[in-house]
């Protein structure tokens, strides 16, 4: 495997912003979700869970509401505002103001042609979805007090209201409220507190389930406006539920401040008989904190909330037991990195939405350690924050880069680009560069090339651009395009060879493109893979194109002979491991070893691995063998044993794994629990035995 | 070897009534349960025990209710045997013969005369596997039938009975099984298996525990060991099948059970609290804590009035309603082990033993019931496996019964011994022992024997206590030193040691003038008056581990048993060694009564017993193979009679009667031939009426009613129409109760009715009466005239005293006012002429 010298960095306290809300479309498959800093997340649920689009957040956008209408996404907050989202060019189309106070909900009919939202003075307001924007129509009648929540029935007939105290069914044609379901409020000593009716959801045989503030989920009769059932789940808040809508409305799920997710489904008490009722049934207990957004797909609970963590939870009657499908998994960490690394200067940037980290790493006393494997070095240097860069504007910081000799460093939102020129003297000074050219406007993802020259840009219509950077200016070179007026997906990954000859783009359509940059055209494009590529890399030596893709799938490109490598072949022919497969967090970064061109190194979350080109595969079941284990073994076994994949498990939340130019390792860890004590304190609960 | 034909071992009670669950009869008056190898009917008011059905020759592994006659019962035992009683009179219908031995057993309405047995299979593999079969039970008229169509339903289920239930009406059978749960349907011939994982992350073991199904739902409860609860719908399905969760035990959920309704459930285990959830609304429970101990089985009335939970100390709590417990039947205590030796109170000649955790429990062995729980501890008991609380070591009674004497230990992994010695001193006032003196810490080890001086005079009461830190002290009652207010305590008055040994056991002789204290191989021998050490006796090798004194006759003999398998008898005159025999004694008893000493020697597997008067070289009775095991408890307990027992070898059964524990703690007896006749004969008994159970409570009250009732009868002889002749009221009472289809027929009863009715033998009857009365009468009269004279001057007090005596002097009020009629009242007209 290799002996490293490794910089555990620890001083990266990047935190995650709460899930506010979500909204899941069963036809693309595609979950939206939004955080409490106004980002919006995009996953697709086809691709492994992979996080396909991030558009950032802006200050003072609070999300309260998503809706997705077809392929098109809706989102209301407490600025009174509706927004639709650009999901080409990641950023918002347009907002109208629905001019009613804060919006609380957002709904749009089963038809896909009208959105309701409620608003703080108690109005729900009609929209109208026409192509490319959205026309309000009218008002429904007014009541005193918010509307919390809406649902509209799937025949798009009526309209449930959740409000305080009670639930309001309106009349969606004529907008007249036709019953009011009154809600009772808890007992004990908050009788006096108004209960709100955090959520509310209309089924097509016209029962309303509601969830409320004080912790119960009430069955009701739309039709006649009587109360069925009344399950009392928490003593604190249900704040969400969820019908699966889209399969046989056969289930509900809850979610409560006290972090759990509870089932209620819809079967028959004595077997083989249609007398059907609803039954409170799982409970899933994944989140520390308040379950404020749920999604039910046709396989999965899906919840998400204060703690951060995007949660998927299987149900195990829906898929195959024991497969992959059937794992829990707990999305924490972006899929993208998040550091950038100058290797030869030894820097490291941290981007966070509203500012940049530049910190310096440490460095130990020069002489030969004789110590074991995984001793502590003592530090001579501390790792030192250089400059801590606060952007300028309202826009969240969408991506950042380095340039390998550290002096260059870039930044973009939504709106602009901003680049830097950092000068190492006595004292660090860092000047912005004053004329950028105007084709940096709107770029999605940023690279220096190796030798700090130029910078390239991803742009918008699937362009990059490239920068000529120098002390004296900053120039235009040219805009690279693979075909010219076609409308293209944007380009999420963008990789520059060491030698400066190649430049490898990626799109969320799966597509890799080669540029020749010594030409400035398009040198070839790799074969469509179906899952999306997670990170991309050109060997330095061999010139070689590694793609890990959101399967975990590993291909390599030969960039000269335009096809696959041998390598790449056999891997391809013999399958990669199942524990590989089985990995539930994307690669998000490749290095290289320049002192061995066999190396590549590659991390997720949990673990970071060298894969070894010279060494024969694993067996598809192969068992990995501890490095420790191993080096118990005589060595002719450990021949035997050793294969391409030596994974390491020792570093934790991996936020960057790279190799420094002095082959030192540098490991940027963010543990979860550093997350989770930062969070809120959650409700308090009595917990057994304490 | 004397041969003793007329001397048995028996259980004499104390066994489990906590095996299997009980079952309340329908119309919840009686309580059924197994107990050893009889079913014992208590009722469910009086918490008495009416009868025992008695006839299997096997342990009773289950009790059900016939479904389709609800005053039958079945019971299964391990002897091959279905057993099908009627309850109320205790009488054996049938035995169906199944062959196999039955762990438990089901029956459903559904599927009438089969009823569903687990046995073992036949396996080659050491792991014994279990299987459900049905046994369709032969519908003829005998006595004793042989089941033959016998079919495998389940394999590899559990031989706990709680791990079966049937469901909805007997459609579907549910099984659980460590981690599998099957559930088959009749109709269908079909199984579902559901799996769970071993654990899950967070350290639940999901091992099923127990099983009960919604009478009217389709739902299934599970227990499970890590105290979680399932309830299982859509079972019939292969995926779709889904489960909720409820949890509220920390600890193994034993017992799960349905209300006939189906709108509770009820759970219980090791936290001994019953809990009842409200079905479909489980976030609304009830709790019914303090129970007393861990509850191992839940079962309910038929009418779901009724609740009864059985405990771990061998309890059945019946409950009413689920807030209010309205009998407990206690039987023997029977913890994890026995640590006190057994023991009889002076006064109350009850054993004593240890009892709940904490606790001595007084046990009546006449009655075979439980009189009353001392608190030694005096702690909370924390029902929580594996955490060392404090335990009753020793315990130890004084001549007259009060005092007693208790030690109890604490021995956690870490931290020291603690130990504390505590004195009670009986009180009259409250009936019990109160607690005089705490000595905490009093040896630096454990206690390994301790003894009273058995004197009659209780002022100078002294207790040795032997430890293992080298010494033991003798403890005296001291008087108070400078308060008054304070009653005397006990001090520590001597600390004695004999070379650094360890001291094993000690004891007093019966005068009380000297004490033995065997130091390993040494036997020392002081006087408690002085504290001179008089001599030493040993018999190396082997360190004694038993003392005994010889008594009445032979107290000039000092008995010990050494680790070496020896048993000696020194002489104390000589002060040598008198015999010695090699045996393996466990335990060597001497009579109290009488000069008897009795040896329970472990041989190859089994206990032998002896009976020897230390003087003489033959034993009075010996009997090998008493029980298998090794027998460590044991005591003679006096009789309250003396028995006349001419036979040579049965006599020293006279004065007091040799218990013993066994070591699967079942409690055992020696009984004579005689003894039993007697005891069969005096438990004959009258049928039950059917408004009260039949208790010896109600039978003396019953008779003190009917005497009454006769007396009253008599007395309202004035008015004779209203009495009914005793012989027609009960052939009329027969007519009315014996089913109409056994009846002769109607014509030929109507004049004997009728005949009945008629009031002119009664008549006849009264004046008879009534002639004797009057004769009576005459004779109370002239006593009453002397009574008179000497009375005469304040007459008014006497017929207050008259007024308030019994009811019956009615009549002799009425009497007088006749005799003061006739009286001469001439005298009162002179005084008020003058």
């Amino acid at each position: 495997m290799g002996e490293f010298k490794v910089h555990r960095v620890r001083f990266f306290d990047y935190m995650p912003s709460a899930i506010r809300t979500m909204a899941f479309n069963s036809q693309t498959e595609r979950l939206a979700v939004a955080r409490a800093d106004g980002a919006v997340e995009i996953f697709n649920f086809n691709d492994n869970f992979f996080q396909e689009k991030v558009i950032p957040g802006q200050d003072g956008r609070a999300i309260e509401a998503l809706c997705w209408v077809g392929h098109r996404l809706f989102s209301a907050g407490l600025n009174g505002e509706i927004t639709e989202y650009d999901l080409e060019n990641l950023r918002p189309q347009y907002t109208v103001d629905a001019y009613g106070g804060p919006i609380w909900t957002i709904s749009s009919n089963s038809q896909g042609t009208q959105l309701a939202v409620g608003c703080e003075d108690g109005t729900v307001k009609i929209f109208a979805i026409l192509e490319e924007r959205i026309q309000f129509q009218r008002n429904l009648n007014r009541h005193k007090g918010r509307i919390i929540s809406l649902c509209w029935h799937p025949s798009s007939a009526q309209i449930a209201a959740g409000m305080t105290d009670m639930i309001t069914i309106y009349d969606a044609e004529t907008g007249q409220a036709t019953r009011r379901l009154l809600v009772d409020r808890a007992m004990g000593a908050s009788k006096n507190k108004e209960v709100v009716v955090w959520s509310v959801g209309y089924l097509s045989d016209h029962t309303i389930i509601s969830g409320d503030s004080a912790g119960k989920v009430q069955i009701w009769n739309g039709l006649t406006g009587t109360l069925v059932r009344t399950y009392l789940v928490t003593k604190w808040d249900v704040l969400s539920l969820i019908i699966n809508a889209s399969q046989d409305e056969s289930s509900v799920i809850a979610g409560t401040s006290e972090g759990t997710v509870i089932q209620f489904q819809f079967i028959s008490s004595t077997l083989d008989q249609h007398d059907k009722e609803w039954v409170r049934t799982r409970t899933f207990r994944n989140h520390s904190h308040d379950v404020s957004a749920l999604a039910h797909t046709d396989t999965a609970v899906v919840s998400g909330g204060m703690d951060t963590q995007l949660v998927v939870r299987p149900l195990l009657d829906k898929v195959e037991k024991n497969t992959q499908e059937s794992a829990l998994r707990k999305i924490a960490f972006p899929h993208r990195s998040l550091v950038g690394c100058a290797k030869k200067a030894g820097l490291l940037l941290f981007q966070f939405p509203d500012r940049l980290e530049l910190w310096k790493l440490g460095e130990n006393f020069h002489y030969v350690h004789t110590g074991k494997p995984g001793d502590r070095l003592p530090v001579k240097r501390k790792p030192e924050k250089l400059i801590e860069l606060k952007r300028k504007g309202e826009d969240h910081i969408c991506c950042s880069a380095l340039s390998a000799c550290g002096g260059w460093l870039a930044y973009s939102t939504v709106s602009s680009v901003r680049l830097y020129r950092i000068q190492y003297n006595k004292t660090i000074s860092i000047n912005k560069v004053p004329k950028l050219p105007k084709e940096l406007r709107s770029v999605h993802q940023l690279c220096f090339s190796s030798d700090s020259s130029k910078l390239f840009a991803s742009s918008c219509q699937s362009s990059v651009i490239v920068v000529a950077v120098s002390q004296q200016e900053c120039r235009y070179l040219h805009t690279l395009k693979h075909k010219t007026g076609e409308w293209k997906a944007r380009m999420h990954l963008l990789c520059a060879s060491d030698d400066g000859k190649w430049l490898a783009t990626a799109n969320t359509d799966c597509e890799i493109h080669i540029y020749n940059l010594h030409k400035m055209k398009l040198h070839c494009m790799v074969p469509v893979y179906n899952s999306c590529p997670t990170t991309i890399a050109i060997h330095p030596v061999t010139n070689n194109l590694i793609s890990v893709h959101a399967d975990q799938q590993i291909f390599e490109f030969s960039l000269v002979q335009k096809e696959y490598t041998q390598w790449s072949r056999r891997l391809q022919t013999q399958g990669l491991l199942s524990l590989w497969l089985e990995r539930d967090t994307p690669i998000t970064h490749i290095t290289f070893n320049p002192k061995n061109p066999d190396h590549i190194i590659l991390h997720d979350t949990y673990m970071f691995c060298i894969i070894d080109q010279s060494l024969p595969f694993p067996e598809l079941n192969a068992v990995l063998w501890n490095q420790m284990t191993l080096k118990n073994l005589p060595v002719s076994q450990r021949i035997g044993q050793s294969h391409a994949f030596k994974i390491c498990k020792i570093f934790q939340h991996l936020m960057c794994v790279s190799l420094l130019e002095d082959l030192s390792l540098v490991v940027v860890e963010r543990p979860l629990l550093d997350i989770m004590s930062q969070l809120p304190a959650p409700v308090r609960q009595k917990k057994f035995a304490t | 070897m004397v041969e003793h034909g007329d001397i048995r071992v028996v259980h004499c009670g104390g066994s489990k009534l906590n095996f299997r669950d009980p079952v309340i009869t329908h119309d919840s008056r009686f309580l059924l349960c197994a107990s050893g190898e009889a079913v014992k009917v208590f009722s469910t008011s009086t918490e008495e025990c009416i009868h025992e059905l008695r006839g299997h020759t096997g342990l009773v592994t289950g009790v059900l209710l016939r479904p389709s006659n609800h005053l039958q019962v079945y019971s299964s035992s391990l002897d091959g045997t279905v057993r099908l009683w009627d309850f109320t009179d205790g009488i054996l219908i049938k035995t169906c013969v199944i062959g196999y031995p039955i762990y438990s057993f089901y029956a459903s309405a559904k599927h009438e005369n089969v009823i569903f047995i687990v046995t073992s299979m036949p396996s080659e593999k050491r792991a014994e596997r279990f299987q459900l079969v049905a046994v369709h039970l032969p519908q003829s008229g005998d006595q004793l039938v042989e089941a033959r169509e016998l079919s495998a339903v389940l394999s590899g289920v559990n031989p706990n009975p709680a791990a079966i239930a049937f469901g909805r009406g007997g459609e579907f059978i549910a099984s659980v099984n460590d981690l599998q749960l099957e559930v088959y349907f009749f109709k269908k011939q079909k199984s579902y298996r559901f799996f769970l994982k071993e654990d899950n992350k967070k350290g639940g073991w999901n091992t099923f525990t127990c099983v009960a199904c919604h009478p009217k739902d389709d739902c299934i409860a599970t227990g499970h060991e890590d105290g979680k609860i399932r309830l299982w719908r859509n079972f019939n399905h292969k995926k779709e099948y889904t489960y909720s969760t409820l949890h509220w035990h920390h600890s193994a959920v034993s017992s799960l059970c349905f209300t006939p309704e189906g709108t509770n459930l009820l759970s219980g285990g090791v936290e001994s609290v019953l809990i009842q959830w409200r079905y479909k609304q489980e976030s609304e429970r009830d709790f019914l804590p303090r129970l007393g101990a861990a509850i191992t089985h839940i079962t309910v009335s038929p009418d779901g009035s009724l609740f009864c939970t059985s405990h771990s100390d061998n309890k059945i709590t019946i409950i009413q309603s689920c807030v209010k417990v309205s009998a407990v039947i206690q039987g023997l205590v029977k913890g994890d082990s026995i640590r006190t030796d057994l023991m009889m109170d002076p006064r109350s000649k009850a054993l004593v033993l240890n009892g709940k955790p904490g606790h001595l429990q007084f046990y009546s062995l006449q009655r075979d019931k439980l009189l009353y729980n001392l608190d030694i501890v005096q702690q909370e008991y924390i029902h929580e496996s594996g955490l060392q609380q404090f335990e009753v070591v020793k315990a130890a009674f004084d001549a007259s019964g009060l005092w007693l004497a208790t030690v109890e230990e604490r021995h956690q992994k870490a931290a020291e011994l603690e130990l504390n010695l505590k004195l009670w001193a009986f009180d009259e006032q409250t009936q019990s022992f109160v607690l005089n003196t705490t000595i905490s810490a009093p040896h630096d080890a454990q206690i390994t024997a301790m003894s009273f001086r058995q004197t009659a005079d209780s002022q100078t009461t002294l207790l040795v206590s032997t430890s293992k830190d080298g010494h033991f002290k003798a403890w005296q009652l001291a008087a108070p030193a400078h308060t008054e207010d304070e009653g005397p305590s006990w001090l520590c008055d001597f600390v004695g040691a004999y070379h650094g040994l360890v001291p094993e056991c000690c004891s007093f002789s019966a005068d009380g003038s000297l004490l033995a204290v065997a130091f390993q191989e040494v036997v020392t021998v002081w006087s408690p008056a002085t504290w001179e050490l008089l001599t030493t006796l040993s018999q190396p090798p082997g360190a004694v581990s038993d003392l005994c004194f010889g008594r009445l006759s032979c107290s000039k003999y000092l008995l010990g048993t050494t680790a070496s398998n020896l048993l000696c008898c020194w002489n104390l005159l000589t002060c040598s060694l008198e015999w010695s025999t090699s045996m393996d004694v466990r335990r060597l008893l001497v009579d109290p009564l009488s000069e008897n000493m009795a040896a329970f020697c472990y041989q190859s597997g089994s206990t032998d017993l002896f009976v020897f008067k230390p003087s003489e070289p033959r034993p009075l009775f010996s009997r090998k193979a008493v029980c298998s095991g090794k027998v460590t408890q044991a005591v003679f307990a006096p009789r309250e009679e003396m028995l006349e027992s001419c036979e040579e070898s049965s006599q020293w059964l006279n004065r007091s009667q040799l218990y013993f524990l066994t070591q699967q703690m079942d409690l055992m007896t020696f009984t004579t031939k005689a003894e039993e006749d007697r005891l069969l004969a005096s438990s004959k008994q009258l049928v039950i009426d059917d408004s009260v159970a039949m208790t010896p409570f109600y039978l003396l009250l019953g008779k003190h009613r009917q005497q009454q009732q006769e007396h009253r009868d008599s007395d309202s002889s004035l008015w004779a129409e209203r009495t009914a002749l005793p012989q027609t009221s009960a052939s009329i009472k027969e007519l009315l109760q014996t089913p109409a289809h056994v009846l002769p027929s109607t014509s030929y009863l109507c004049s004997m009715f009728v005949q009945s009715l008629l009031i002119s033998v009664s008549d006849a009857r009264e004046e008879k009466a009534h002639a004797e009365e009057e004769m009576e009468s005459e004779k109370e009269e002239e006593d009453s005239e002397e009574e008179m004279e000497s009375s005469r001057s304040k007459p008014e007090l006497v017929a207050a005293a008259t007024e308030s005596d019994a009811p019956a002097l009615t009549k002799a009020q009425a009497r007088e006012l006749r005799r003061v009629r006739k009286l001469d009242h001439s005298w009162l007209a002179g005084l008020l002429d003058s």
